[in-house]
């Protein structure tokens, strides 16, 4: 580790610090309806939306039928793009030719985007056309992620509603969501993005004759367009194989830093609409502080990781070592212009939330750097989080932290005014009990099955790292991947389908009970029994819970993919 | 539920004329107004035919030429199939090698010996042996480049000490000193020395 590497993580956490406030100011009032200064240019728009799609405004829709709209809308989404990846080969914009994405791979793309997951088992660059990047991919990563931030609002409003029937309005939150939050600022850097490079043409990939004669043909394509809202939503599916690794989707530092901030900024704001909601910024603060603890934990253990490299390859006479020259350390599957830090860092962030973007093939990290972005992912993506699903993930363990706080001391648990009561620890408990459920059970299967083990690359424990990275990836709706595993063979395509959906699904109808439950009652008065949770204790208690419950059930499939993997490579046993 | 089948296709379809088409497209026509060149890849037109794109990686085999690092992207051949092509600018990807490879091991071995006979004793940076993320990295670090300097200036005769301050002259710093780490882009490395430019 080096002192500018440190430098340059403390600069993005400080800008992810200064982004929270103002953006949760702004998505407070745009969700309560205020006056924003886009309102003049967007409320038109917004208002022949709903009268198109015969929306009222004002019709309060409780949690079923919140949670009924949502389903509709994401099904309505699945149909919509499984045909167009189907028929894109009749459908304009596809200069290349690109014919119909085969149906099995067709539905785990569309699981995929649907989700926010965005695993990518197709090669964006071998297999889509223009249409459907563009009609489809980009459009879903704008309502996918409006989909999960409306849910965020409808858990805090579980919170500060009291003896309330409703959660408030999906379509209106969907909307909203899209046109004020997601849209202004992706076309505002978005334009950034193409000033640094990023493509943004209709034009056919291009035919290059390189200088020494050989043939050379560079994809392009509406690239910037897409890379914005893909990092903004927490999406991460890349327009090309490579994702942001590739020069046209992150051509510099700058733009990686920039992706970096729009990874987490909705997710640090999210905390901030909660706290402003339920009329204390203090218990939002107590989550983002809790978030960045575990982030820079994360974020430190993995550039560590990555700075020292593999004895193996020193071994062979190759310099590791940084010097002014060269950043040094693991540098298989990284690119120069991101280095070491950069590298590590967007690994953690990209996993910490739900984005799945990488800079760097986590699949080549040295294994305790890799076990960073598994642990992100098996925690469930609540440090920042996925956008929406971050905070009501968070929200649900510090439901469970102020139980533990209250059996502690014998009294029935409140947080922010209400109180936590049997129902809503055991559909809690059943919203968070469902990630390792997908995750560790499909896990088992593919490592048992011929047809599972069949598709990983690397052999040795690293093999099985392959096959739990993909299952807790998908689990967790964020994309990334040990890329080695061959994805895209039919057990895969409906296994890892499945886990998305599970993972996005049977968390989130758990989670809005709980919210419809809150909502009902009342709002008790804090008395000087009252645990507080606004403050530094409550957030040890937070970590400590995520830790156990979320941490532990993992830890024996952790034990046998990175960790004795470590121990492998530091002896220079080789598979 | 069946309430809210209107609202589901009805919005579904706005959302995608708004953020599908006109959002993409309008973008697409302000970028080529205001930054046609980055619009289009960032192309490099010599004489009328596009040589390369200055942000894409390209392969360099000849002695005389600074190379770029190793290159993990894949093409197929006149009969469908898949074969190594490095710095495939249509088909990004890396090796997925994890850190107890063999393969990787084995492979990193053989670039070791080459380079170490093309410059004996001096150490072989860690960037030259190690295949890149995208598949076609612009960039190589400035170790990397100063250590091709007396290839290239014995390749093409010229005094290592000149094309060693070309060097200099085209290593990127870190942004504002800080950002990101300092680079050495191959191919306008290489364009400046068939241009003659000296450092």
């Amino acid at each position: 580790m080096t002192a500018n590497g440190l430098i340059q993580i403390a600069i993005f956490s400080v800008i992810i610090l200064l982004v929270a406030r103002p953006l949760g100011g702004y998505m407070t009032r745009v969700f309560k309806g205020d006056y924003v200064f886009l309102t003049p240019i967007l409320r038109p728009i917004e208002v022949v939306f709903y009268k198109l799609a015969g929306v009222d405004e004002k019709d309060d829709q409780h949690w079923l039928r919140y949670g009924g709209a949502m389903l509709m809308f994401n099904l309505a989404c699945f149909i919509l793009l499984y045909a167009m990846l189907r028929l894109q080969g009749y459908l304009p914009f596809n200069p290349q030719g690109f014919g119909a994405v085969e149906p099995m791979l067709a539905f785990n793309t569309a699981i995929s985007f649907v989700t926010n997951t965005n695993w990518q088992n197709y090669g964006g660059e071998t297999t889509l056309s223009y249409f459907t990047q563009m009609a489809g991919l980009t459009v879903h990563n704008f309502v996918s992620a409006a989909t999960g931030i409306a849910l965020a609002l409808a858990f805090i409003r579980g919170f500060s509603r009291a003896s309330a029937n409703g959660l408030g309005n999906f379509w209106v939150d969907l909307t909203r969501c899209s046109l004020y939050v997601l849209l202004p600022v992706s076309i505002v850097v978005g334009l950034f993005f193409i000033w640094q490079g990023m493509p943004q043409t209709l034009g056919a990939y291009v035919d290059a004759t390189t200088i020494e004669g050989a043939h050379q043909s560079i994809a392009v394509g509406p690239v910037a367009s897409q890379e914005v809202i893909k990092m903004f939503g927490t999406n991460g599916g890349g327009f090309f194989n490579a994702n942001s690794a590739h020069p046209f989707e992150n051509p510099n530092a700058l733009t990686n830093l920039v992706q970096m901030v729009l990874i987490f900024a909705i997710g640090a704001a999210l905390t901030n609409v909660f706290g402003r909601m339920v009329g204390n910024e203090w218990q939002g603060w107590a989550l983002f502080g809790t978030m960045s603890i575990l982030f820079l934990v994360g974020a430190l253990v993995a550039y560590h990781f990555e700075a020292v490299g593999n004895p193996n390859i020193a071994a062979l006479g190759v310099d590791q070592t940084t010097t002014a020259f060269q950043p040094g350390g693991n540098m298989e599957g990284k690119d120069v212009r991101f280095g070491i830090a950069n590298s590590a860092l967007f690994a953690t962030v990209t996993t910490d939330a739900s984005c799945g973007a990488i800079i760097a093939w986590h699949d080549s990290f040295t294994p305790l750097a890799g076990l960073v972005p598994l642990v992100n992912m098996e925690l469930g993506e609540i440090i920042f989080g996925g956008v929406g699903s971050g905070l009501y993930g968070m929200l649900l363990f510090a439901v469970v932290a102020v139980f533990i706080a209250g059996l502690m001391v014998g009294r029935t648990p409140e947080y922010v005014g209400k109180k936590i009561e049997g129902y809503d620890v055991k559909m809690t408990a059943l919203a968070i009990i469902i990630l390792p459920f997908s995750t560790l059970g499909f896990t088992a299967l593919a490592s048992s099955l011929p047809f599972g083990v069949s598709s990983i690359a690397n052999a040795g424990p690293h093999g099985f790292s392959e096959i739990l990275y993909a299952f807790s990836s998908t689990t967790a709706n964020n994309g990334s991947a040990f890329g080695g595993l061959t994805g895209n063979t039919p057990f895969y395509n409906i296994t890892l389908g499945l886990a998305m959906a599970i993972g996005r699904f049977g968390m989130i109808v758990p989670m809005l009970a709980v919210a419809g439950s809150l909502a009902r009652k009342k709002v008790v008065a804090s008395s000087a029994g009252t645990f507080p949770t606004d403050g530094g204790l409550f957030v040890a208690i937070l970590i400590a819970v995520i830790i156990i419950v979320g941490g532990l059930t993992y830890f024996p499939a952790l034990s046998l993919g990175p960790i004795v993997e470590h121990f492998s490579m530091i002896h220079g046993t080789l598979y | 539920m069946l309430k809210e089948i209107r609202p589901a296709i009805v919005l579904l379809a706005l959302f995608t004329l708004l953020l599908g088409l006109a959002y993409p497209l309008g973008m697409t026509r302000v970028a080529k107004t205001f930054f046609p060149h980055q619009a289009e890849g960032s192309l490099i037109v010599k004489n009328g035919t596009v040589i390369g794109s200055e942000i894409i990686g390209q392969t360099f085999t000849s002695e005389k030429y600074f190379h770029g690092r190793p290159s993990a992207t894949t093409g197929t051949d006149d009969k469908g199939n898949s074969i190594s092509l490095p710095n495939n600018a249509a088909n990004s990807m890396g090796s997925n090698l994890g850190p107890t490879s063999k393969a990787l091991m084995d492979r990193i071995k053989g670039d070791v010996d080459k380079l170490k006979a093309e410059n004996p004793g001096a150490p072989v940076p860690v960037d030259m042996v190690t295949t890149s993320a995208s598949g076609f990295d612009p960039d190589i670090t400035p170790a990397a480049a100063l250590f091709q300097v007396p290839r290239v200036a014995k390749a093409r005769n010229l005094d290592p000490a000149k094309v060693q301050a070309l060097v200099d002259q085209f290593t990127k710093p870190r942004t504002i000193g800080i950002i990101g780490e300092p680079t050495v882009n191959v191919l306008k490395l290489n364009m400046a020395l068939d241009a003659g430019v000296t450092g």
